[in-house]
């Protein structure tokens, strides 16, 4: 029987790797667990609060979003609309070209790794440096991410130690502190050559047109303090209505993404620097990025634009834990990419249809979710989808249902079936005739066939 | 997610009927788990009717993506278990087929509303003995360390506060916790087949946390997640005794000399 392609990939991951993922994810879920539980009396009802506001705002998204360019205009911002990914790197190289600038530092923004950014830089001869170290990680080693909280959770120091003697950082050494000062020195010249400082956005007021910034390197603040122009790459969904939402979201994004209370560096970004003030920015640019989001918005799924990018659903899933992020093949892995993926993948979604798959629909996800988002309500819906639109993905390894449907509708085909099913008993496993039946054998034992024992035995005591 | 707690469908001093859904797992193969739900009940003073006709909940094609398929099988149930009996099922993930999945695979339906009513009328065993029928402590007698695992369609439902406290209740009942108590076992329906080593590998890890706790029995309120431990364990040579929850309720009762 053909595989499930996450499945051969949890198979293939070398075991220090999944040990690696496995002990991470797994010490930061539970710190997240007991801070919250520590400190909120029901944290249950916070992430559904949470969940509301980022709900009622992809719901206003309409108003909200002329709301928000009109406030960042007022405090000095220019605004632009991108409707695709290539839109959006089109804006930033304008922008870009407009200043004659060939130099580019970057925060750690999700949505510049979706749409691809610093690889279209690159072929326009623009250097576009990572900044967040895990991000520079994987810069240097022309990697992907395969968290999105910790980009690197998949690598070691003694390979980390490894590409930085490779890139000529200094001698190996794969003590975790030289490692790091040795980026911060690369780095820290690297802003002040620098002509744009990029960032993404976790959250935008409505209400003030601030931007807030959550980082723990502080690299962000960095990058939008040398530089002379400042962009702001943002999803169309990242807005909250007034700042005073910012303190449910807050709360809840540090301790379901890294266990913290708050991160070291928030920052509240109201514009370029004002006349009086000294340093900073003296332009400063807002790309909304849609690139799909609006299909998402318009299908039975759009609860995922509620995502605030924690990672807690990462963390906590299984199936992340032993297949790691790269068996997900998309920007987004574990469960928020198993829904987000195909969806935003747009035409493409076949490629990505086995991710609902993914799943043995546990619910964890669900159960950590600082918004609330009923993931797998949503990954049903696109298996369903997946099924519907024949992808082949979709059903690689899962049995037909069409007979099985039949023979559950019709009493007495069932009924001869756990009759007959006792043959079962007698066969040795690689002549039972069900695949999906050989696949479990191959795993489990197969408990002792009873069909019909247990109506036998209700029918008799009915009698007596 | 589906309420926590809901009030007993019946009224005071009303003699409590229900119609059982044993469960395409109990009717192939754990015909003893669904005898021990009836011995349970009856002992309880429930009227138990078994509607003939019942088959399946509908859940591995909901799973598998075939909703047409699916509610084929919902609509065939929704006319075996017709009136306005509580429906009971000795599994929180069949129950939760009928009380939410079949609410998600309906809503563009006509016959919504049939789907909500079963929907509403649809028990998990230690929730409808604890909530409906108001037992808060078990008789009897049953010598044993438990390790308990919490299947996760009962997640943010009645059922997991009820079957700890039917099982702690217990004369001689020792339940033990153990590691990453909140996981899944990898069963997943057809998930435990199309990502055979993903789902293993979840199901061999649950085993190791369980076996560090020593327990003499691991008990549940799923035969699924059971059936998915007891197999790998058995096949990786280190069998486990597993028990549903009715299983030892009724065993209680026997060592206790309470049943006939
Ligand atoms: S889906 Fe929820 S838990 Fe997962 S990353 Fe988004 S906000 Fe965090």
């Amino acid at each position: 029987m053909a595989k499930q392609l996450i499945d051969q990939a949890a198979a293939t991951l070398p075991a220090d790797k999944r040990v690696s993922v496995y002990q991470s994810t797994k010490a930061t879920h539970e710190k997240r667990t007991k801070l919250l539980f520590d400190q909120f009396n029901d944290p249950d009802l916070l992430r559904q609060r949470a969940g509301e506001i980022k709900q009622h705002v992809i719901e206003n998204l309409d108003t909200l979003l002329p709301a928000v360019e009109a406030k960042l205009k007022a405090n000095g911002a220019q605004v632009h609309w991108a409707s695709t990914g290539e839109a959006a790197c089109e804006a930033v190289l304008r922008i870009m070209q407009a200043h004659g600038a060939k130099k580019m530092v970057k925060a750690k923004t999700m949505v510049s790794e979706e749409i691809e950014l610093a690889h279209y830089l690159e072929k326009h001869g623009i250097e576009a440096l990572e900044t967040d170290l895990g991000e520079f990680i994987v810069q240097i080693d022309k990697d992907h991410p395969s968290h999105i909280v910790r980009p690197i959770i998949h690598k070691n120091r003694r390979e980390i130690a490894t590409s930085f003697e490779r890139e000529g950082l200094g001698a190996y050494n794969d003590d975790p502190e030289t490692i790091t000062r040795r980026a911060r020195q690369f780095l820290r010249h690297k802003y002040l050559e620098a002509d744009v400082g990029l960032t993404g956005a976790n959250f935008v007021s409505v209400e003030s047109g601030r931007i807030v910034l959550v980082t723990n390197e502080g690299n962000s603040r960095f990058s939008l303090a040398a530089p002379k122009v400042h962009i702001a790459l943002v999803g169309i969904e990242k807005l909250v209505p007034r700042d005073r939402d910012l303190g449910v979201l807050l709360n809840l994004l540090a301790r379901s993404a890294t266990a913290q209370q708050l991160t070291v560096y928030t920052e509240f970004i109201s514009g370029p620097k004002g006349a009086t003030q000294p340093d900073g920015p003296e332009e400063m640019h807002v790309i909304f990025v849609d690139n799909g989001r609006t299909e998402v918005l318009a299908s039975d799924c759009r609860e995922i634009l509620r995502c605030i990018r924690c990672g807690a659903c990462l963390n906590v899933c299984p199936v992340y834990r032993q297949a790691s992020g790269h068996a997900y093949r998309s920007v987004y892995p574990g469960p928020v990419g198993a829904v987000l993926s195909p969806l935003l993948a747009g035409k493409k979604f076949p490629e990505l249809a086995d991710l609902p798959k993914a799943s043995s629909l546990c619910g964890a996800c669900n159960e950590v979710c600082p918004v609330n988002i009923p993931i797998p309500d949503l990954l049903l819906r696109l298996r369903e989808k997946g099924k519907r639109e024949g992808a082949p993905l979709a059903s690689v390894g899962t049995p037909p249902m069409g007979a099985w449907a039949l023979m559950a509708s019709q009493p007495t085909a069932w009924k001869a079936a756990l009759f007959g099913g006792k043959a079962l008993n007698y066969l040795p496993t690689k002549l039972i005739p069900v695949p999906a039946l050989r696949a479990w054998e191959e795993k489990r034992a197969l408990p002792a066939w009873r069909g019909g024992e247990f109506r036998k035995w209700m029918k008799q005591r009915r009698k007596s | 997610m589906h309420a926590p707690v809901r009030p007993s469908p019946f009224a005071p001093g009303e003699r409590p009927k229900i119609q059982l859904m044993a469960t395409c797992l109990c009717d192939a193969f754990y015909d003893d788990v669904a005898r021990a739900t009836v011995e349970v009940l009856e002992h309880l003073g429930v009227e138990v009717e078994f509607p003939e006709g019942q088959t399946c909940c509908g859940q591995p094609a909901f799973n598998g993506g075939d909703w047409p398929a699916s509610r084929k099988v919902v609509r065939h149930t929704l006319r075996t278990f017709a009136g306005t009996a509580p429906v009971l099922l000795p599994s929180g993930s069949c129950a939760a087929m009928l009380r939410h999945g079949a609410l998600l695979e309906f809503e563009k339906e006509s016959d919504l509303p049939e789907v909500k009513a079963l929907a509403a009328r649809t028990w998990e065993f230690a929730d409808f003995v604890v909530n409906a029928l108001g037992v808060k402590t078990w008789p009897g007698r049953y010598d044993a360390t438990i390790a308990f695992h919490r299947n996760c369609h009962n997640r943010g439902t009645g059922s997991e506060a009820a079957s700890l406290a039917l099982l702690n209740s217990i004369a001689g009942a020792k339940v033990v916790p153990f590691g990453e108590q909140e996981q899944c076992c990898g069963f997943g329906g057809t998930f435990s087949v199309a990502f055979p080593h993903v789902s293993s590998s979840m199901g061999t890890l649950k085993l190791d946390h369980i076996r560090a706790a020593q327990p003499d029995v691991l008990v549940s309120g799923d035969m699924s997640c059971l059936m998915h431990m007891g197999g790998l364990a058995q096949k990786a040579g280190q069998p486990i005794k597993t028990q549903h929850i009715a299983q030892v309720m009724r065993d209680a009762l026997r060592n206790g000399g309470l049943l006939r």
